[in-house]
């Protein structure tokens, strides 16, 4: 067991990244993400790294991404209005296949909405936020612990499959204090980004191997490759044929379909019995499990599922519990952006109970316990 | 087989550049100017983003990044301090530069990254078509200003200069000579520097301005621009409406990256 420390979401994200390896942190001001920043420009000189406060948030990840290709880990740090200045640029990293991790803090309402309130408003955003078909691996937190490890993990998985890896917090997550036991520094397991190229006389930067995995080596490496945003063929020159098209477009995303098991993670406890099920990701988590829990104690025994991975979906994971119950009840900090996802999940087999507050309030035990007591009625 | 063949993928040849086209000047000076340095090539990366001067470093054989449009500049700033041992060189044209990346531009001058930013300046949009750009001339025609130019043109080395950039020179297509040692002076230069070069667009700007030929828009060069030795003896008046090639300003002003490394106590990983 490593050791205990009172820890605040936004400072977890900062010290997992800094255990995660990070050595590269551009970011631009905004509430309620900053900590996480005015931590690693505090902190990464110390371990090797540097910290930018770049011009806007356009810039702070065009700026990770360079860093990313010299073969850093690198991240950046933002809330939804720099979220969405963020998405084009997250395109392109996708389209490239280079690693980066951000942190979006996510803060109530469309535009400027509520600078010091939560939502979980971002949810299809992170998903669809840029224009064409681009994957990215995106990861919801429920508590302050699981933050801090799930942060190592995005720079595990980015690393792994060389595609962008988005933390999704919020608001009360990311300015909440808990007590976090850290691991032991040596017990994390740490991954980098493959460096096994074939000889420089042989190698294309897209010419995949059996794993469909690019591998990039850093520039100044000795290896002379172009990349591009450009629809490109296996030398990472623009190529608009009809064929390369197909083949690029797909590729980026079939790696994230083939190792789907091994980047969706869900947290579910199974009752026996239970005709109901409560589904919710990031901080609604506590909530919704003190309402399972009461529930049993009232003789309703009801299922908790959790993505923890939101995307790509856990499909297969909802599916199964939807062959267990009647019910799914479906509790967000927004106007439903997962339901649907969920309802084309289960294809009909379970009903789909959607609940939705946006007025900035945590979710509370007592709104989620009176949705399963109504749908057990 | 030039010795200056190593420096392209000759495989990529023939070029996208329109015949007539001054973009391959200042490439080629650029080209040049790397070679009579003796950078190493692994370790000189050409970053550029979009448009027709942002296609260069595709034939280039360099480490080559081409980022989305006007983002040139934030890539370099990441590359240059995850390893600032690399030398980087940045190649844009008017729009990446001057409009949709023009607030890199200005943070890019201010902070004296080792940079070095070559800015191909041919007044128009040309891959999309020939839409007017800052840059555009006043009165000029484009494909979105069929009534001609209603905007004051911006200049380029004004810009740098009162961003704070450490180098800023000038040069033009026309004036071919100046160019490879004026890059090779930039390249040199611990700071950011800037090159603006004029070149022309026989397609779009050369067409609506009713040349007859792709080089009457370097015969305007050697009107429009003037050398610092002619600068010298003339009057304001008669300088109005002239640019001035050649090193514009130079100054020995602390660089970021270094004094980030001062600053911060920053220790390489493993040192102790």
């Amino acid at each position: 067991m490593g050791k205990s420390v009172l820890m605040q979401g936004n400072q977890a994200v900062a010290e997992a990244a800094l255990a995660a390896g990070v050595k590269f942190c551009a970011g631009y001001p905004i509430t309620p993400a900053s900590e996480a920043m005015e931590i690693l420009a505090g902190k990464l000189p110390a371990v090797g790294g540097r910290f930018i406060q770049m011009e806007d948030e356009l810039a702070s990840i065009g700026a990770i991404i360079g860093a990313s290709a010299v073969g850093k880990k690198a991240m950046t740090i933002t809330s939804g209005p720099g979220f969405s200045l963020m998405q084009e640029n997250l395109g392109y990293a996708s389209m490239i296949e280079m690693p980066i991790v951000i942190y979006n803090a996510q803060r109530v309402g469309p535009s400027t909405g509520g600078a010091t309130k939560p939502q979980q408003g971002d949810m299809m955003q992170s998903r669809w936020g840029s224009h064409g078909d681009s994957p990215r691996i995106v990861l919801c937190p429920g508590t302050i612990r699981e933050a801090y490890e799930l942060t190592i993990q995005a720079f595990n998985l980015s690393e792994t499959y060389m595609t962008p890896v988005i933390i999704m917090a919020d608001q009360l997550l990311a300015h909440n204090r808990e007590n976090v036991v850290l691991p032991e520094p040596g017990s994390i397991k740490l991954v980098s980004r493959r460096t096994d190229a074939v000889p420089k006389t042989e190698y294309l930067p897209y010419r995949v191997d059996k794993t469909g995995i690019p591998v990039l080596p850093p520039f100044g490496g000795g290896y002379r490759y172009n990349m591009s945003g450009m629809i490109h063929g296996e030398n990472g020159i623009p190529d608009l044929s009809a064929q390369t098209i197909d083949t690029c477009i797909r590729r980026i995303n079939r790696k994230l379909e083939r190792y789907r098991d091994d980047i969706v993670r869900v947290e579910h406890i199974e009752k026996e019995g239970a005709k109901t099920a409560v589904l919710v990701y990031g901080s609604p988590n506590r909530p919704a499990k003190g309402a399972v829990e009461a529930a049993a104690k009232l003789g309703i025994p009801t299922d908790f599922i959790r993505p923890i991975t939101i995307w790509p979906f856990p499909d297969k994971e909802v599916r199964a519990v939807a062959e267990r119950v009647d019910k799914i009840i479906v509790a967000e900090m927004n106007l439903g952006q997962i339901t649907d996802v969920v309802r084309a999940a289960v294809e009909g087999r379970a009903e789909v109970i959607p609940f939705n507050k946006v007025n900035s309030m945590p979710i509370t035990v007592a709104e989620i316990l009176e949705l399963i007591k109504k749908a057990v009625a | 087989m030039s010795k200056l063949d190593k420096y392209l993928r000759l495989d990529l040849m023939p070029h996208f550049a329109c015949p007539g086209c001054t973009h391959g000047i200042a490439w080629a000076s650029l080209v040049r100017a790397i070679d009579g340095l003796g950078l190493d090539q692994d370790r000189t990366v050409m970053v550029c983003a979009i448009g027709c001067a942002g296609r260069l470093p595709i034939y280039l054989n360099f480490p080559s990044i081409r980022t989305p449009h006007g983002r040139a500049l934030s890539y370099a700033t990441g590359i240059k301090l995850a390893d600032p041992t690399l030398n980087v060189v940045v190649f844009m044209g008017d729009g990446d530069a001057v409009a949709i990346g023009g607030n890199h531009f200005i943070h890019a001058s201010r902070r004296n990254i080792d940079l070095t930013a070559i800015v191909a300046i041919n007044e128009i949009y040309g891959m999309t078509g020939g839409q007017y750009a800052p840059t555009t001339s006043f009165g000029r025609k484009a494909s979105t200003a069929p009534f001609g130019m209603i905007e004051p043109k911006l200049d380029v080395c004004k810009l740098a200069m009162g961003a704070g950039a450490s180098f800023v020179g000038r040069g033009d297509a026309y004036h071919v000579r100046e160019l490879t040692p004026l890059i090779s002076k930039a390249i040199n230069h611990k700071g950011f520097s800037v090159v603006e070069i004029f070149t022309n667009c026989p397609t779009h700007v050369g067409r609506r301005s009713k040349h007859k030929k792709a080089s009457q828009a370097l015969l305007e060069f050697k009107d429009l621009t003037v050398s610092q030795a002619q600068a010298k003896k003339m009057t304001g008046e008669d300088l109005h409406g002239k640019y001035v090639r050649g090193i514009l300003h130079e100054e020995i002003r602390p660089e970021y990256v270094e004094e980030y490394d001062r600053i911060t106590g920053f220790k390489e990983e493993g040192a102790l």
